[in-house]
């Protein structure tokens, strides 16, 4: 029994992310590893249409938001896509996460130059799990590497610069070769500068069947928030929208608390308590869902300073000085 | 009415000969004053020839992350990498110039403020390392939204906020007149194919208002190379000084960016 009273609780600093569960659960894609059971015939989460991403960008912008994440289910499921990542270039930065499966070539082309002719990137993730079929195919279905692959071929065609995103489902001891062997897989098919990005399991959905949920002291407590980067965590600068309202994280969708609110400004200013099992493997790696140029992707070693409450205290270490030398 | 002009660079990266060329030039142009918006190592060769050109023109720095990890002598720059390859060769660069900075330089750098609020005609203008939130925050031009920028102005009460730390410049007007600039930095040049390095110089004017120039400094970046590999750097490291391009720390690049590069 986990007892909320001793798990900390966290307020959203700013909403630097704005995450969009485009496809709500449906993905062509029966990975055992989903931390949402995402599958072909699951609708529990719907589709988000472009009329209501609309709406949304408008009310982010008026908050400030800095990226826009699309995730899934598969986005490119949802027949509005293309369309949504083509007017979501016109406010801000925008990350797309794929299984790569079924990209279409007139898809690419159409993206390829809206982000010509703006000024933002457009970012593909691809997951792919394992650096060959043997090794990815346990996980993600049947000759998926293969289409995967195909849809990374894909992407570099049409200029773009995939990010080649993996859980780490082997032993972190084996981490440096099997990055390696990522990345001459994804030379030997085309790709000369690949991109990659690791990510840790997280042990719910159906990632919880194929290995195991996590423990009752697998928890962030009270004591272990002392002196933390409160940054590290994605809830402390994101939230998600989905046909349900806005939620916490894009990790959390499926757990009933994680629903915050109908608008991004009610959902901004509602605290979480930080007493899922998730939470704890966010707290272990930090800011594990977003991009590495955003500068939070690192693990949470680091007191990372805020420079919000220096520049606000009366004796600070923030100078005033004019412009002109004396 | 006459004109004031201050320059600004950030991300020395130990490139003294850099240094040297860009204060020249800002000192040609006439500046009121010069601004460092840190991170006077890493990189380079050499760390403690910055400091003694950096005090004699009474140039105003802050501390970025590199100038707090040597200062204090942490274990790392505190740069956010991801990728392995990355992050060795980052360490390198790092414990290289933490062993060949002097105490007296390791204290200075512990004592720079983090941020400083200056004034340009009737212009508030606020210098920082990464961004006005964190000291190593990357603000690429095509990952900030322009709503997140008009966020930050308005938040922090100036009419330009000025930065450093990605190594790439760029600026946007916002809203009400309002700029985000990012300086550049003189310590490497810009994966764009040409050896030259970057600093800015903001000027105000009654009649014209605001004008922000960003100021390509050529140098002897050949001699540069070769002291970087008597000092045994990395080979990656010279190439990059010797071509223009970047050979590392690419990972943390966004795909707009990434693209212009040749890695």
């Amino acid at each position: 029994m986990i007892d909320s009273s001793a798990s900390p609780r966290i307020a959203l600093s700013h909403l630097d992310h704005l995450w969009f569960q485009v496809a709500g659960t449906l993905c062509n894609l029966t990975c055992h590893h989903c931390f949402i059971s995402c599958h072909p015939k699951n609708d529990n989460f719907k589709f988000l249409s472009l009329k209501e991403v609309r709406k949304r960008l408008k009310e982010a912008a008026e908050l400030g938001v800095k990226e826009f994440y699309f995730t899934g289910g598969e986005p490119f499921l949802n027949p509005d896509m293309t369309a949504i990542l083509v007017e979501t270039l016109e406010h801000g930065p925008a990350t797309v996460l794929t299984n790569g499966t079924v990209l279409k070539d007139e898809w690419l082309e159409e993206l390829q130059a809206a982000e010509r002719r703006g000024l933002y990137s457009l970012e593909f993730r691809v997951s792919i799990d394992g650096f060959d079929a043997a090794t990815n195919d346990p996980i993600r279905g049947e000759g998926v590497f293969d289409r995967a692959i195909r849809g990374v071929v894909k992407l570099v065609e049409h200029d773009f610069l995939p990010i080649i995103t993996a859980a780490r489902t082997w032993p972190e001891e084996q981490e440096l070769e099997v990055v390696g062997r990522f990345v001459d897989s994804l030379k030997a098919a085309g790709y000369a500068r690949p991109r990659l990005k690791i990510l840790p399991t997280l042990q719910i959905g159906a990632e919880e069947e194929r290995s195991h949920g996590y423990r009752d002291s697998e928890r962030i407590t009270l004591d272990m928030f002392d002196d933390f980067d409160e940054t590290q965590l994605v809830c402390e600068h994101s939230r998600i929208v989905t046909d349900r309202g806005v939620h916490v994280c894009p990790i959390l969708i499926e757990s009933p608390d994680s629903l915050l609110g109908d608008s991004l400004a009610s959902a901004s200013q509602r605290e979480f308590t930080l007493d899922q099992g998730a939470c704890y493997t966010c707290y272990q790696y930090g800011s594990i869902c977003s991009n590495a140029s955003s500068g939070l992707a690192s693990n949470a070693q680091h007191d990372q300073r805020s420079l919000d409450a220096i520049d606000s205290a009366p004796n600070d270490s923030t100078s005033n000085d004019s412009g002109r030398q004396a | 009415m006459a004109k004031e002009r201050i320059a600004c660079f950030g991300g020395v990266y130990s490139n003294y000969l850099a240094l040297a060329s860009a204060i020249l030039d800002a000192q040609g142009r006439g500046v009121d004053a010069i601004y460092c918006l840190g991170d006077m190592g890493a990189f380079g060769p050499h760390p403690d020839r910055v400091f003694p050109q950096l005090h004699d023109a009474g140039v105003m720095c802050l501390q970025g992350n590199y100038d707090d990890s040597i200062g204090n002598q942490l274990d790392d720059c505190q740069c956010g990498y991801t990728d392995p390859r990355d992050n060795h060769f980052a360490q390198i660069s790092y414990d290289y110039t933490l062993e060949k900075t002097s105490a007296a330089n390791r204290e200075f750098m512990a004592g720079l403020p983090a941020q400083r609020r200056i004034s340009l005609g009737p212009l508030n203008i606020l210098l920082c390392h990464g961004s006005p939130r964190r000291v190593n925050e990357f603000l690429w031009e095509s990952t900030t939204s322009t709503a997140f920028l008009n966020h930050l102005v308005r938040r922090k009460n100036v009419d330009v906020i000025a930065a450093t730390h990605t190594g790439l410049k760029w600026c946007r007007k916002l809203d009400g007149g309002r700029q985000f600039v990012n300086v550049g930095v003189l310590g490497r040049p810009e994966n764009d194919g040409a050896t030259n390095v970057w600093y800015t110089v903001f000027e105000y004017d009654d009649r014209t208002g605001l004008r922000v120039e960003f100021i390509p400094v050529v140098y002897d970046h050949e001699r540069l190379a070769r002291e970087m590999e008597s000092e045994r750097l990395p080979c990656e490291f010279v190439q990059t000084i010797r071509t223009g391009w970047w050979t590392t720390c690419l990972e943390i690049l966004p795909s707009k960016e990434r693209r212009q590069g040749q890695y």
